[in-house]
């Protein structure tokens, strides 16, 4: 299969590289640019583990092709801290125990970033709706949820401004 | 001894914390090597059948492929973890003659990419001659059945008896005696990574294999035994694992395959299962039908209890052996029973095998044990609450025969939990309390695997600058035994957990541990790292009292790095200071320690026990059944909590799977099929469906235990199911007997109530 050109800006940085147009956005992230933050539960959609933002928004890496991104803004967990700078929602994930073996908290941490950008003071019941389709096995959500809350509550404002 | 803890019961990050917050931990599913190639499996589609031919010929002219293998390329070795027991070794991972499951692997394909290894998969051509199969054990059981294996007769697998007392004369003596049967379901582990595994074979005959396990050093030793290499020429290495749950320890066909390929090419190999195959063809929670018969006195006080359990094993033994004696010892757990009997047949079944989840048995148990309880309570009048309270263990209580208590806070738990239901008061329509008391082993004593090791060893080198390297087998698959660990070491030996740097997850680089199951890490290889810590700190203090020449009579001690007398804690130096000297006194040795931990006698079971109660909220929707969790509670008697947040992160985890358990999670089968292989159909809760979730530690002081600590983790999935199911009978007046308890079972049980008499003779 020819390979086409793909544009992108991940994590702040233009690249351009060449790919099958069958690629999906997950598989160039993580197999071409070595982006392996982002992990791969189902492959179908239905653990969000996958997820990344495409300018800003939430999307499942998993199920979108890496052409459909063409010309975005894709934001990994990788561009959630600036240098050794935590970003708020990964600081308070760290506070709370938000995450036990790590492999649904790149997703989890996207989502609740996308989640927050929208609707930055939700109440509890918004954020566990806000997060309803992010599976993870081990933490039972509630350490989750408490750390996205504390967020939205503007305890780790000084991490954002720092 | 001091209850002031410098490190021990503060909240502690995970160590591991900011690798997987920045998504830089890198898990065996992220690993890419030099020249590798990637694998994959291709599986039966028939439950029951003789492999006639595998022609993979085509397979092998595809561009791209490198190799292929079936079960003639294998040594045909029948593995399994019970090495004791060479007749309960009876799964080759790769099938040579004859197919008993659907997923059972039969041939591996490597391949330049997935794509191609998968093209490849449909060019292998398998002449099967379908056999009859069976699935479910009491037909299984059944003259003239058919049989899966040759050797075990009726496919009786392993059977199991416990017994104490004189079961005969406790009921003689009961003023109710109570039958019951349950059906406890199936259940996947659904770790987030799935199983996977990279291989790479050298010429110099050196084995390396990446894995996502439980168990580095079981992998090792169950490949040497498969592959016919030396123990020591196999490297596994597993730095980070995506979730476990009791699925990671055994060998599974990514590893194996993986290995067989690598070997076969002499290039790396990754193969990731995908979610199907996880689903499909991974192993999974033991189903079991269960009689129980118990006879109690009208005041409550239990005499006799008679429990018979089949299994339905699948089509190998794997850890299920393990889990029929478990589920018959926790069957009387928590409490004093003067008189058993327990009887347990598993049975081989054409399904994928059935073996280790969390719990290992016992959620089964506790399921079963605590819903005759409540209906016992019922039926005699009595507090459920007062009942448990009645007969529950106590420290000093001996399992006759099997088990010995040091620790049990089981009463105040029971006390917690009625304090909660108090504060509940009137609760609205449709809605009630069900509670659960569960107990559950603090690491497992036996060594069905035939370990000549200690069970558990750490070692600690102290460097100049006054960093600890702490070099452990045990395997944190997000468990935090890890962090549990450094915690551990920081206390004994008086540094900060910042100063230790921990060294896991390598066979060539750690010593040796049986690996994270049977909820052994915090007491066995705690107990190896306090050992080690002590030791070293033994060496230090010795060289510190000789630079300080107290008086004799004063004790040395470390905290926070400073070195000092106990009496006069301004006295002191500074850790690093004295280890540099200690070093370059000793003509530059570092200070190195170990320390190792194997249970001896201590029962049968294990050295120590840990308790709690549970309650439930429940609300029931009486038109649809539908079940929401409103609010949970649990009592729990870890012993000494280490880790506040770890333990409460455990205890949440716990309830999410263990309640997906007693209501939305399932695995059905048509003819050894599963019907709902993916994340769509398997219904695991949801942020949204999580109750509230609060912790009441009841804090023992286990001497076995580090620090006086026992488990936190496995054994809070025992109780939810119960607690669960007696919330529902709480609320709109059902009892349900089989798991799980779906809408549909509530819905039509509550119709049924409903229905007046005269309808039952229509």
């Amino acid at each position: 299969m020819d390979k086409i050109k793909l544009r992108l800006t991940v994590n702040k940085e233009y690249l351009e590289c060449y790919i099958t147009p069958k690629k999906l956005l997950v598989e160039v992230l993580r197999d071409e640019l070595g982006l392996t933050g982002t992990k791969r539960g189902c492959n179908t959609g239905s653990c969000h583990a996958c997820t990344v933002l495409i300018n800003g928004l939430s999307v499942k890496s998993c199920s979108v092709l890496a052409m459909q991104a063409d010309g975005c803004e894709v934001t990994t967990v990788e561009g959630l801290a600036d240098a050794a700078a935590l970003s708020p929602l990964q600081k308070s994930f760290l506070d709370h125990g938000a995450y036990q073996c790590g492999f649904c908290t790149s997703g989890m941490l996207m989502a609740a970033t996308s989640f927050l950008a929208e609707n930055p003071r939700p109440n509890e019941q918004e954020i566990r709706e806000g997060l309803h389709g992010n599976i993870c096995r081990c933490t039972g959500y509630n350490s989750i949820i408490r750390a996205v809350k504390a967020v939205a509550e503007g305890k780790y404002k000084e991490a954002a401004d720092e | 001894m001091s209850k002031k803890f410098h490190v021990i019961n503060t909240p502690v990050h995970n160590v591991d914390g900011i690798a997987k917050v920045t998504g830089r931990a890198e898990y065996t599913f992220d690993l890419v090597l030099p020249h590798m190639l990637y694998g994959k499996i291709l599986r039966s589609p028939y439950p029951h059948a003789k492999i006639l031919n595998i022609d993979t010929s085509r397979a092998e002219n595809l561009p791209g492929v490198r190799g292929v293998v079936t079960g003639k390329d294998t040594l045909g070795v029948k593995q399994g973890i019970w090495r004791r027991y060479k007749e309960l070794c009876d799964e080759e991972i790769l099938a040579r003659e004859k197919v008993r499951y659907i997923g059972e692997p039969v041939a591996a394909v490597a391949a330049v990419d997935e794509d191609t290894a998968e093209e490849a998969l449909d060019l292998i051509e398998v002449e099967y001659e379908p056999l009859p199969g069976v699935f479910v054990p009491l037909d299984a059981i059944k003259e003239g059945a058919p049989l899966l294996h040759e050797n075990a007769e009726r496919n009786i697998n392993v059977t199991r008896h416990i017994e104490w007392g004189d079961v005969d004369e406790g009921f003689k003596q009961a003023d109710l005696v109570r039958e019951d049967w349950f059906r406890c379901s199936s259940q996947a582990h659904v770790c987030m990574e799935t199983h996977c595994a990279v291989a790479s074979y050298t010429p110099d005959g050196k084995l390396t294999v990446y894995t996502s396990t439980q168990s580095h050093y079981y992998i090792k030793v169950l490949l040497a035994d498969v592959l016919g290499l030396r123990e020591n020429d196999i490297r596994v290495i597993s730095r980070y694992t995506g979730g476990g749950f009791g699925s990671k320890f055994e060998l599974d066909s990514a590893q194996f395959c993986s290995s067989i390929l690598s070997m076969k090419l002499c290039q790396p190999v990754k193969i990731v299962l995908t979610r199907e195959e996880e689903f499909m063809a991974t192993k999974r929670r033991t189903p079991m039908f269960y009689y129980l018969r118990t006879g109690v006195q009208k005041d409550g006080q239990f005499l006799a209890k008679e429990a018979r359990v089949f299994t339905e094993g699948g089509a190998y033994t794997a850890m299920g052996a393990t889990a029929l004696y478990l589920t018959g010892f926790f069957q009387a757990f928590p409490y004093d029973w003067p008189n058993y009997r327990y009887d347990g047949y598993r049975v081989y079944t054409n399904t994928p095998p059935t073996s280790a989840m969390r719990g290992f048995g016992a959620p089964q148990a506790t399921f079963c044990a605590e819903t005759q309880i409540d209906l016992i309570a019922e039926e005699l009048g009595i507090d459920r609450i007062d009942i448990r309270r009645k007969n529950a263990m106590y420290a000093g209580y001996e399992v006759p025969g099997q088990a010995w208590i040091q620790s049990c806070g089981l009463s105040e738990c029971l006390d917690k939990v009625d304090e909660w239901i108090k504060t509940k008061g009137d609760l609205p329509a449709n809605s009630g309390i069900g509670i659960a008391a569960y107990g559950f082993m603090s690491g497992g004593i036996f060594n069905w695997f035939d370990t000549p090791y200690a069970f558990s060893s750490a070692v600690i080198q102290v460097n100049v600058d006054g960093k600890v390297d702490l070099f452990v087998g045990s395997q944190d698959m997000g468990q935090g035994s890890n962090t549990t660990m450094a915690m551990i070491c920081a206390e004994e030996l008086g540094v900060n957990v910042g100063d230790i740097r921990l060294h896991m997850g390598d066979t060539d680089k750690c010593p040796v541990d049986l690996g994270a199951w049977g909820s052994r890490e915090t007491l066995m290889q705690g107990n190896a790292v306090k050992m080690a810590a002590a030791e070293a700190k033994k060496q230090i203090l010795e060289f510190a009292a000789a630079k300080m020449t107290p008086n004799i009579v004063y004790d040395l001690d470390i905290k926070d790095g400073w070195i000092h007398l106990i009496a006069r804690p301004e006295r002191g130096l500074a850790f690093n200071e004295v280890v540099k000297e200690v070093i370059r006194g000793r003509d530059g040795q570092p200070i190195v320690a170990r320390g190792h931990y194997t249970p001896h006698r201590k029962g049968m079971i294990s050295p120590a026990y840990s308790f709690g109660v549970q309650a439930i909220e429940v609300k029931v929707d009486p038109e649809t059944g539908k079940i929401t969790l409103k609010d949970c509670v649990t009592a729990h008697d870890c012993g000494q909590v280490i880790n506040p947040l770890g333990v409460q992160g455990q205890l949440e985890g716990a309830i999410a799977m263990a309640a997906g358990y007693g209501f939305t999670e399932d695995l059905p089968m048509d003819e050894g099929k599963i019907l709902n292989p993916n994340l769509v159909d398997y219904k695991l809760l949801r942020t949204t469906e999580m109750p509230e979730t609060t912790v009441v530690e009841v804090e023992t002081y286990e001497p076995e235990g580090p620090f006086g600590a026992k488990e936190a983790g496995e054994g809070l999935t025992n109780p939810t199911a119960g607690a669960l199911g007696n919330a529902v009978h709480d609320a709109v007046g059902v009892s349900i007997n089989e798991l799980p308890i779906t809408s549909e079972k509530v819905l039509e049980a509550i119709r049924d109530k409903d229905k007046p008499k005269t309808d039952e003779e229509d």
